[in-house]
């Protein structure tokens, strides 16, 4: 990767000098590849983002603004695998003490060294309860010492288990054996903010005129609900490889509004692509229409705690009468898989045997179902009835009407959707005033566990209600084992109890879908995660 | 004057203080929270997070220290948009509405009122037919409907002008949605100035005027065009807000950062205080229009001032 930036940037110099278009001739760049003149990528970026702190945000949005602002220990190359970023090799014998030798040529946009103290005040600051990070969990889930203790304010910030060895070396100790937490280090919420920034700025610390950071950019406008624009860092430690001259990225939640505006030319990259013009669009512009494989699953899930769904005879039913093969291929069509798993096969290392009652066809499954219901004492004199709720999208309606007619046709079961604004949503799903409903989660890292941990008990509470002794003792194996082979037999024992359980149906795997230039060149096509950074990315001339 | 505006004034105070409690007490009730999500946040994360933002009181003190603080001038700190204060958000965004606002009003009044005026003039002509079947089709195609096409005939077939986008209101990125703004009220003050014109024109003193032998010029300029106005006026206050109003969905499709934007994500992320502070502000503008009306209608009409 690193080859190919410094090969395009010579490119572009020479471009500059030659002050003629210039052919690329490494095997990296494709042939024939030619820079534009001007260096300016836009993407469509989702909603606003509400804030570009990672210690103060938890969505997607603002990690696609802040990965490009911050950077934290590693980072990810095109495939997903974890690379360097400011820690330029790390070190752990018991995959409790990490120790990450960071890299001495990296500077602040102000021109400060990046070291050590900096990775010790921001980690301290995410924990501190008076910053209240809403993924302050995030630290307790790597059982970093303390962590914990420190959220609950029960100890200072300062017994974090994380020191400063010397200027270029940060230490960091953990309760238990964790040998996917380097991985973990990639994510939004351990980046690394600069201090004497923050305390002299406060929250205001990321307006434009009095951000600074360790990123390839730093921001240059910010004009809430329409557009942030980044410039480059040009104290990035790689800087003289990064190609754009300029990054925007616009807020448009309307995914039709963003495709007309990809249509007439003013985005490169779309965030997402409107389900109902993908058969079009695929037709009429089939070299912008990119998909790749998303660490997300999508699925319904059940109250355990409320009749029907008390009986796991009726989730199995329900579950079991989902016809996936349709709504992945016939109904979605993007290049989705069914789900039988609450974590998503593109996880590296993840591939479970599939449930019993995976491996039937749907015939057999829905006999299976009835047959389930029957013993539950549903019949076509006493059907069952349920309401199934989803927050408000045509897309979920569309899935919930598919999915409402399977269990009529197959089961006789009388299903009434409803349909809620997302806040109120979230709310009725909290106080467990729900039947069924719609659900869906993306992987915070690579790992099984970043999907199974959301059924264990204490993250259900007030949730889908599903507790379960048993499930939480495999988590807690899982933790704690250092065999790594153990760790993969212990997620296939949690996905097996799952399919036992059956708190909840899985549905489909998601696939991420944009509308994408083929200006675009260093786009990460087989990220799974969907992380992209603009510093890898350049326009090609057309 | 001075003591009718003076009296309008004092009139304004109760009213917006049982809008500010009101709609204060209404959003609390509402479900949801402004920092609910996905995955259910751990008790003690949550609790951070509300002592933080002053919601682990109880709502009364809440309500009584947030009208403290607005009578200072301070609407708080975003529950949503940490980074900024919902003063900041609202004095980036207003500019940007009553910008396309403005344009889109002045637009609609002297177009409407011309081809409104014309239509008059030549009455039952074919140029009154097009223009009255013209303004029909305005009334009745909705902006939700009208900016979409125009997106699609002028952005991604014709490429004029951008889909969407503000870029600190260059004027080419204001066209497409002032128009789709404007379209309705174009058609609606066209048909209020054709209808009222033809009445003046058809009334006693025109004839008079008339009889005298004065130039039909002068006497649609001079006597006809101001009491012709009156109704314009009338209508003027509400298609002021209707503007302003309306323009949540033009903001919405275009991607205009405005108030009409903010007003929405600010209900959709349950953000308490940016939904308090551009209701203040919407029902501050409010009175303030209709009050600028009702002056301007004592202008115009001496029956009102005398």
């Amino acid at each position: 990767m690193h080859f190919k930036r410094s090969l395009l940037s010579t490119a572009l110099l020479t471009t500059a000098l030659m002050g003629a278009s210039f052919v690329a001739q490494a095997a990296v760049v494709p042939e024939g590849v030619i820079l534009a003149a001007k260096q300016e990528l836009v993407r469509g970026n989702g909603t606003e983002v509400a804030s570009l702190d990672p210690h103060k945000t938890e969505g997607v949005p603002e990690s696609h603004v802040i990965r490009d602002l911050l950077e934290g220990l590693v980072n990810q190359d095109a495939n997903g695998k974890t690379i360097p970023g400011m820690a330029e090799s790390w070190e752990t014998t018991d995959n409790k003490t990490f120790i990450f030798h960071l890299r001495k040529d990296a500077k602040w946009s102000n021109g400060d060294p990046v070291t050590a103290h900096d990775f010790v005040y921001s980690f301290q600051r995410a924990v501190d309860p008076s910053t209240a990070s809403p993924y302050s969990w995030y630290y307790e889930m790597t059982t970093m010492v303390n962590a914990s203790e420190i959220i609950a304010g029960k100890k200072d910030k300062s017994t974090l288990g994380v020191k400063a060895l010397d200027d270029f070396t940060f230490e960091v100790k953990l309760q238990n054996a964790l040998p996917y937490f380097v991985m973990m280090m990639g994510h939004t919420t351990v980046k690394p903010v600069h201090k004497a920034t923050v305390e002299k700025f406060g929250d205001k610390w990321t307006k434009p005129e009095n951000f600074v950071g360790n990123g390839a950019f730093v921001v240059s406008k910010w004009v809430v609900n329409e557009r942030i624009e980044l410039t480059p860092n040009k104290h990035y430690w790689d800087n003289k490889n990064t190609v754009l001259t300029k990054v925007t990225f616009l807020p448009i939640e309307n995914q039709v509004a963003e495709m007309n505006r990809f249509l007439s030319g003013e985005l490169h990259m779309t965030n997402e692509l409107p389900n109902e013009h993908f058969r079009r669009l695929k037709k009429k512009y089939p070299e912008s229409v990119a998909i790749k494989g998303n660490l997300c699953t999508y699925y319904y899930s059940f109250n355990t705690k409320k009749p029907p769904f008390d009986d796991v005879r009726v989730r199995k039913a329900v579950s079991y009468a989902i016809d996936r093969n349709i709504i992945a291929n016939a109904i979605l069509g993007q290049g989705q898989k069914p789900a039988y798993f609450l974590t998503p096969e593109i996880v590296a290392n993840f591939s479970p045997e599939l449930p019993a009652y995976g491996k039937l066809s749907q015939k057999e499954r829905n006999a299976q179902a009835k047959q389930l219901l029957e013993e539950a004492g549903y019949n076509q004199a006493n059907p069952l009835k349920f309401t199934l709720l989803y927050n408000t999208s045509e897309n979920h309606k569309k899935l919930a009407v598919a999915i409402g007619s399977m269990w009529k046709k197959n089961l006789g079961v009388e299903v009434v959707l409803e349909n809620q604004e997302w806040k109120t949503y979230l709310d009725t799903k909290k106080q467990g005033d729900f039947e069924a409903a719609r659900a869906g989660w993306c992987g915070d890292y690579n790992e099984a566990s970043t999907f199974t941990s959301l059924m264990e008990g204490k993250n259900t509470t007030g949730g889908i209600h599903y507790q379960s002794a048993a499930y939480d003792k495999l988590i807690k194996d899982a933790i704690e084992t250092t065999d790594e082979a153990k760790r993969q037999q212990l997620y296939y024992a949690q996905e097996a109890l799952l399919a036992e359980d059956m708190p909840l149906a899985p549905i489909y795997q998601y696939v991420k879908a944009r509308l994408l230039s083929p200006a675009v060149g260093g786009y990460a096509a087989n990220n799974a995660e969907d992380k992209l950074y603009s510093k890898d990315m350049y326009i090609i001339a057309q | 004057m001075f003591k009718f505006i003076f009296k309008r004034i004092l009139e304004a105070i109760p009213t917006m203080l049982i809008l500010i409690t009101v709609s204060f007490f209404l959003m609390r009730f509402a479900p949801g929270n402004p920092f609910s999500s996905e995955r259910t946040l751990p008790p003690q994360v949550m609790e951070n997070i509300n002592a933080k933002y002053g919601l682990d009181k109880p709502v009364f003190v809440q309500y009584t220290t947030y009208l403290g603080n607005v009578l200072q001038g301070d609407l708080g700190p975003s529950f949503k948009y940490k980074d900024f204060t919902v003063n900041e958000l609202v004095a980036d965004a207003l500019p940007v509405s009553a910008k396309i606002g403005v344009v889109a009003f002045v637009f609609s009044l002297i177009f409407g009122v011309s081809v409104g005026t014309l239509a008059a003039l030549r009455q039952n002509s074919w140029l009154d037919y097009a223009v009255m079947s013209t303004a029909m089709l305005g009334i009745v195609m909705p902006s939700f409907v009208l900016a979409p096409v125009l997106i699609y005939i002028f952005s991604i077939g014709l490429g004029w002008f951008p889909a969407g986008g503000w870029m600190d209101g260059s004027w080419h990125y204001m066209v497409l949605p002032v128009l789709a703004m404007a379209m309705m009220y174009v058609a609606t003050f066209a048909r209020i100035t054709r209808g009222s014109m033809i009445e003046v024109l058809n009334s006693n003193f025109i004839r008079t005027a008339r009889a005298k032998g004065l130039s039909y010029r002068y006497i649609v300029l001079k006597h006809a065009l101001k009491p012709a106005m009156l109704p314009v006026v009338s209508y003027m206050g509400p298609a002021f807000v209707g503007i302003i109003t309306g323009s949540v969905v033009i903001e919405t499709i275009f991607g205009l950062p405005g108030i009409g934007k903010l007003f929405v994500n600010a209900a959709f992320n349950r953000d308490y205080s940016l939904v308090m502070g551009v209701t203040i502000l919407i029902g501050f503008l409010f009175i303030l229009f209709n009050a600028i009306v009702d002056i301007l209608l004592a202008y115009v009409d001496p029956k009102i001032r005398y």
